[in-house]
């Protein structure tokens, strides 16, 4: 069940949250909206689902070829997942799980055995089997977060939709389930979106990453694709650290081993992420650019260092550890930077 | 004008016109610590075509302080729009004058303050967004009623019998004592004024009458508005901030239906009990006054408030009763459910909730009022 949002227009008073946003979400795929706060990608997750309504003359929101636009949010099979968990407090796992089922008709809804076999199943596909007779406030945020999955399950519905799921969850706790999400996805194999303002979590689970700034789309496509190739400055910035380096810049290594200075005649800033650099001690003669190192940390798998070109131009390099050991350098040891890969944009808001 | 040179080496300016444009000739010495000249005595009213800065011949050591005056020549320019002429000044000036430029750059602050007319249409479209949602949502509510009555078993009685107890049988202490303190108020009031006519039985009927027809429900009612009103504006306001109101949306079912009805159906059932229950304290606490302080013994009280009061006393006060209950569980849900996602949201929600509950009761008891004299009840 593929899902297609067009021309989605929202506003809160003088507040505008999405603007003429067009969406496609593939059937059967992880697809993650990834934006800082106040970008708009839970208001178009709520759009979708159906708990607000886009501006009066937006365009439709599909799922597969069934117009939903004006369906309630009931009717139209979607689970929704929320930051905050929302579970019944005054239900068990159990009830909750089960209270989609419990309220449909009579005509569809299944018997009570039925009901609880599908309880029991969900719980063991969330991995909580014993947990059914505890109430929410019983349970860590983890395992919260997982009930409401299963109860956003339990009704069969045709999209999942996760609203920051992970938002309120610490970070070790935030890995193991994104990664659970992930596999968790292979199996079912539903159509799910999720928002998160996250990077990290997008790029290693998702699909499709779409990038919001603005109550726009920034950009779409794979994790990879994003990553390297970011369309905008803004995509740049947001996807992982970057530097951005006043030009012109002496030390360039290409692809074959030589280098050179390194110039752009359409741009005045080149975004460089911290491990598209090269450190090299400093030698008279040789091409690279002057910098000084101001602070090294080496906790951790690569090492940061923070080197200071001019007087005032900061500059974030990560080398690895390795790498670290053999320049043996120290704090305000002059250093050569050449950078290895970058990206200038020629509409650029150099200062 | 000049300065005049009595301290050696002040700031000097002075001004020559050639053809239409005014020369301005800057000399001396320029200490911030100094005074320095002012740019409108200077000009001294003269209103040139162009101008033109240059340093006179004497200019001694300078600082902020000529650069200053500079600043406020230019200003002074581009408010009466003359051309100013800067390129006579040496390089180092005109650099540090950039700067200057640059760094003085401040945005008029813009006046924010909402004029009259637009006060009133802001607060129109206030008061008809409101109104869209009043009436929405009392639709809605009667929408769930319908569907209440064609469909009892799908209503969820238990949630309805946990709310009667909340509202109900919990709130019986406030209730008890309110109602009594108000019966005994009622009669020492009436008592100071029926004593001067030696119709001191005549209390009873005051104190029946008025406990029957009026305080009983209204006195309830504000009881009820203040503890159940505001609880259920914070239950519902935590659940709307909690996202449980679009989890049960999400699953298919109307939070009117859901979470509404049980608590309009507690409170219209429990109010008209409540009410007469106070009606009864209210009728003692006019008893132990009239014992205590007219020595009226309780039998003839009893028996006088009997033949005071009539079935349709008690009748209205009922209807009121219930319906006031109706007011202060729509208020209540209605808040709540329109509050902020937020945790001052819910406080709001249960601030407006007992207000709004407050308000719809006085509103409508002068209804009440006039119906009843209408219809002769």
């Amino acid at each position: 069940m593929s899902i297609t949002a067009t021309q989605i227009t929202k506003t809160f008073g003088t507040y505008t949250a999405l603007a003429g946003v067009d969406l496609h979400v593939p059937s059967g795929k992880l697809v993650a909206l990834l934006g800082p706060s106040g970008s708009g990608k839970t208001t178009l997750l709520r759009v979708i689902a159906g708990l607000e309504t886009a501006d009066s003359g937006s365009g439709r929101i599909q799922f597969h070829a069934e117009d939903v636009t004006d369906v309630p949010t009931g009717k139209r099979g979607v689970g929704f997942v929320f930051q905050h968990y929302a579970l019944f407090r005054h239900m068990t796992v159990f009830d909750n799980i089960a209270f989609g089922l419990n309220v449909l008709k009579r005509k569809e809804r299944p018997s009570k055995d039925q009901i609880a076999d599908r309880v029991h199943k969900l719980l063991k596909l969330v991995q909580l089997d014993n947990l059914g007779k505890r109430y929410p406030t019983q349970l860590s945020g983890g395992q919260r977060q997982r009930v409401a999955l299963a109860r956003a399950l339990a009704v069969d519905p045709k999209v999942l939709l996760l609203d920051e799921p992970f938002g309120a969850l610490d970070a070790k706790v935030r890995k193991e389930l994104r990664r659970w999400l992930r596999q968790f996805h292979d199996e079912i194999n539903l159509t799910t979106v999720f928002v998160t303002h996250d990077q990290e979590e997008a790029l290693e689970i998702a699909d499709e990453v779409v990038v919001m700034n603005q109550a726009k789309i920034e950009q779409v496509g794979t994790p990879q694709e994003v990553y390297d190739h970011p369309a905008t400055p803004f995509v740049y910035q947001f996807l992982g650290n970057v530097n951005k380096l006043q030009l012109p810049w002496r030390g360039f290594s290409n692809a074959d081993g030589s280098h050179g200075p390194f110039t752009d005649s359409s741009a005045k800033v080149a975004y460089v992420r911290p491990h598209e650099l090269e450190v090299l001690r400093y030698r008279v003669g040789v091409d690279g650019e002057v910098a000084s190192i101001r602070t090294i940390h080496a906790a951790g798998s690569v090492a940061r260092l923070t080197c200071v070109r001019g007087s005032s131009e900061f500059v974030d390099v990560e080398i690895s550890r390795q790498r670290l050991d053999e320049l043996a350098l120290a704090i305000d040891d002059p250093v050569l930077l050449r950078v290895r890969r970058s990206r200038t944009f020629a509409e650029d808001y150099a200062i | 004008m000049s300065v005049p040179p009595e301290i050696p080496c002040a700031a000097r300016v002075e001004t020559r016109v050639e053809d239409d444009c005014l020369l301005v000739e800057l000399g001396g010495c320029w200490r911030i610590t100094e005074r320095r000249p002012s740019w409108i005595e200077a000009v001294a009213g003269q209103t040139p075509a162009r101008v033109r800065l240059a340093f006179a011949a004497d200019i001694g050591p300078w600082d902020s302080a000529l650069l200053l005056f500079v600043h406020e020549g230019r200003q002074w320019c581009r408010e009466t729009s003359t051309p100013c002429d800067l390129s006579r000044l040496p390089g180092p000036v005109q650099q540090l004058l950039r700067q200057l430029a640059v760094a003085n750059e401040a945005l008029k602050p813009a006046d924010r303050s909402r004029d009259f007319l637009s006060m009133v249409g802001l607060a129109a479209q206030d008061v008809w967004r409101k109104t869209c949602d009043i009436t929405t949502f009392v639709g809605e509510c009667v929408l769930g009623a319908a569907g209440l009555v064609r469909h009892l078993n799908k209503f969820r009685w238990r949630d309805c019998l946990e709310e009667m107890q909340q509202c109900g049988a919990m709130a019986l202490p406030i209730v008890s004592l309110i109602s009594l303190l108000v019966g005994l108020i009622m009669a020492y009031q009436s008592a100071v004024l029926m004593r001067q006519f030696g119709a001191d039985i005549y209390v009873a009927d005051a104190v029946g009458l008025v406990m029957v027809r009026e305080m009983g429900a209204m006195m309830t009612a504000m009881i009820l508005a203040g503890r159940t009103g505001a609880a259920f504006a914070a239950t519902l306001g935590n659940m709307k901030a909690n996202e449980e109101i679009d989890a049960l949306k999400t699953l298919g079912i109307r939070p009117v239906d859901f979470l509404v009805m049980p608590r309009l159906v507690a409170l219209a059932f429990m109010m008209p009990l409540l009410a007469l229950y106070a009606n009864a304290l209210g009728i003692v606490g006019g008893m132990v006054v009239s014992l205590g302080i007219l020595d009226v013994p309780p039998a003839a009280y009893w028996v006088e408030t009997q033949s005071a009061i009539s079935l349709s006393d008690v009748t209205t006060g009922l209807i009121k009763a219930s319906v006031f209950g109706l007011l202060v569980g729509l208020a209540g849900c209605h808040c709540g459910l329109q509050a902020d996602r937020s945790a001052a949201g819910v406080g709001r929600a249960a601030t407006s909730a007992v207000v709004t509950g407050l308000l719809l009761i006085i509103l409508f008891d002068a209804i009440f009022a006039v119906a009843f004299n209408v219809l002769g009840l």
